[in-house]
């Protein structure tokens, strides 16, 4: 009788198949993609969600070849949502590049000599999937705290900040003639935009409005030039294995504007775990950080250009914290997590307050 | 509020108590570190509950200081922001500042009273 019920309503039974089993349409994708790619022969095995954000999705699989060749793989795309008929929908993402911009990104990066992982294929938009890229799976931790504390990634925390410093100067080089289009925000749009977002929600923060106020009469240290920046370079966001650096991740924030945001922004105490004392993602030093950026080609940067940025990445963490906050208040996207972020900013305005004058 | 035992407060601190002695060490993974951030939370509350009122005081008191009028916390604080943003307490940076840091002193004190406390090997 169940059965009866079910295939009088292909609807419903098509969408009870995909409830149970997204990774089954995904492997098929995949399964006929990786052909054109691996060759014939070549199949997906072990492919496994390892996260839904509330805008990417990432999956890890591994493509076995014709001659059992094994390449870990990960794939990133925009989050899926299975309409009731079966076919899906595209879940509004709001921040960031389209991924097909970010993968290209990650392919000019690594064409200029920056660690990162080597983009695979591409998925575009269809009735089966949304769109995404395939990239190499790099060995290596990528959580800031492991980075950190464990001893066998003593030797790479020693070198780690003059690698990041000389990956950025080599990612800041890039010809902006040769950027897919790209949002463009000088630092006093960027000051604008970030003061907007935090006015969008009608509660009073008076010690970050002191920190607009520092940052506006500041402004000629942020200095002139305008390049490709990553957006979220930071501990958290790299690949480390023995030898150090192994991989910049996370491009989808990347954007025109002030190269040394970057630098400023590895540099927020949030992203130190505990480990103050190292500015540099909590294991190195600024010097490091400036000795590597002048090794891979970077322009000179003064020790205001690099607080000025500090004491912005500070500020633009604590308004990314409210944003979170209000949208789990809400009630857009609420969670327990996005709730006690709310009151991370307590940190971030202390930090904030302890950077200025 | 009832005068009753247990208050407000020492309820809250028995649930906390009851979830991290008894239930904590009977998960792992996500809910682990789900129950670590929810018990988190509570003590944030707690704090508050019993720091909260003299801190508010004292904050009342360094703003209508600051702008030369009265108000609740909310209503002084939109003042506040609104004249820094104008630049009418440009003149008084080192009195606005440490109003400021002390003020982000006692918020830090309730949300993470760990945060300074050094972790470096």
């Amino acid at each position: 009788m169940a059965d009866g019920r079910l295939s009088a309503d292909k609807g419903v039974c098509s969408q009870l198949m995909q409830n149970i089993s997204p990774e089954k349409a995904l492997h098929e994708v995949l399964s006929e993609k990786i052909l054109t790619v691996y060759g014939a022969g070549a199949r997906v095995e072990s492919l496994k969600k390892l996260s839904t954000g509330a805008s990417r999705e990432t999956w890890s699989f591994v493509v076995v070849t014709a001659k059992t060749m094994c390449v870990p793989l990960i794939l990133k795309r925009d989050p899926v949502v299975y309409r009731a008929n079966g076919t899906i929908a595209k879940e509004e993402t709001g921040l960031g590049v389209e991924r097909a911009v970010e993968g290209k990104l990650i392919e000019l990066a690594e064409g200029a000599g920056v660690p990162v992982p080597g983009v695979s294929f591409y998925l575009s938009e269809n009735e089966k999937t949304t769109s995404g890229f395939v990239m190499e799976h790099l060995q290596g931790e990528t959580l800031g705290r492991r980075i950190l504390r464990e001893e066998s990634y003593a030797a790479a925390r020693r070198r780690l900040a003059f690698q990041c410093g000389q990956a950025a100067a080599r990612l800041h080089g890039i010809a902006l003639g040769d950027l897919p289009e790209l949002e463009c925000r000088t630092a006093r749009e960027q000051l604008e935009q970030d003061h907007d977002t935090m006015n969008r929600f009608g509660h009073p923060y008076p010690g970050f409005e002191y920190g607009f106020r520092w940052l506006e009469e500041r402004l000629e240290w942020a200095g002139e030039g305008l390049g490709l920046v990553h957006g979220d370079f930071r501990n958290g966001n790299i690949v480390v294995n023995a030898d150090g650096l192994r991989g910049i991740l996370d491009w989808e924030l990347a954007h025109v504007g002030n190269p040394v945001s970057d630098l400023g922004w590895i540099c927020v105490r949030s992203w130190r775990y505990g480990h103050v004392s190292k500015p540099v993602g909590g294991f190195g030093e600024i010097s490091e950080l400036l000795a590597g950026y002048k090794a891979g080609g970077g322009n000179p940067v003064s020790p205001e250009a690099i607080h000025y940025w500090e004491v912005f990445g500070t500020l633009r963490w604590g308004v990314l914290c409210i944003a979170m906050t209000f949208s789990h208040l809400h009630g857009t996207q609420t969670s327990l997590e996005k709730a006690v972020i709310g009151r991370r900013t307590a940190e971030t305005e202390y930090d904030l307050l302890q950077l200025v004058n | 509020m009832p005068i009753d035992r247990p208050t407000a407060a020492e309820l809250l601190s028995a649930v906390r108590e009851h979830l991290t002695e008894r239930l904590a060490p009977t998960l792992e993974g996500q809910p682990a570190f789900h129950l670590r951030v929810a018990t988190n939370a509570l003590a944030i509350v707690e704090r508050t509950l019993a720091e909260g009122e003299t801190m508010d005081r004292a904050e009342k008191k360094r703003l209508s200081l600051l702008l030369g009028v009265r108000g609740n916390l909310v209503g002084l604080n939109q003042k506040l922001s609104k004249a820094i943003h104008q630049g009418e307490l440009d003149n008084q940076r080192d009195a606005l500042l440490e109003h400021l840091r002390k003020t982000a002193d006692d918020k830090l004190r309730l949300a993470n009273p760990r945060y300074n406390v050094p972790r470096d090997n």
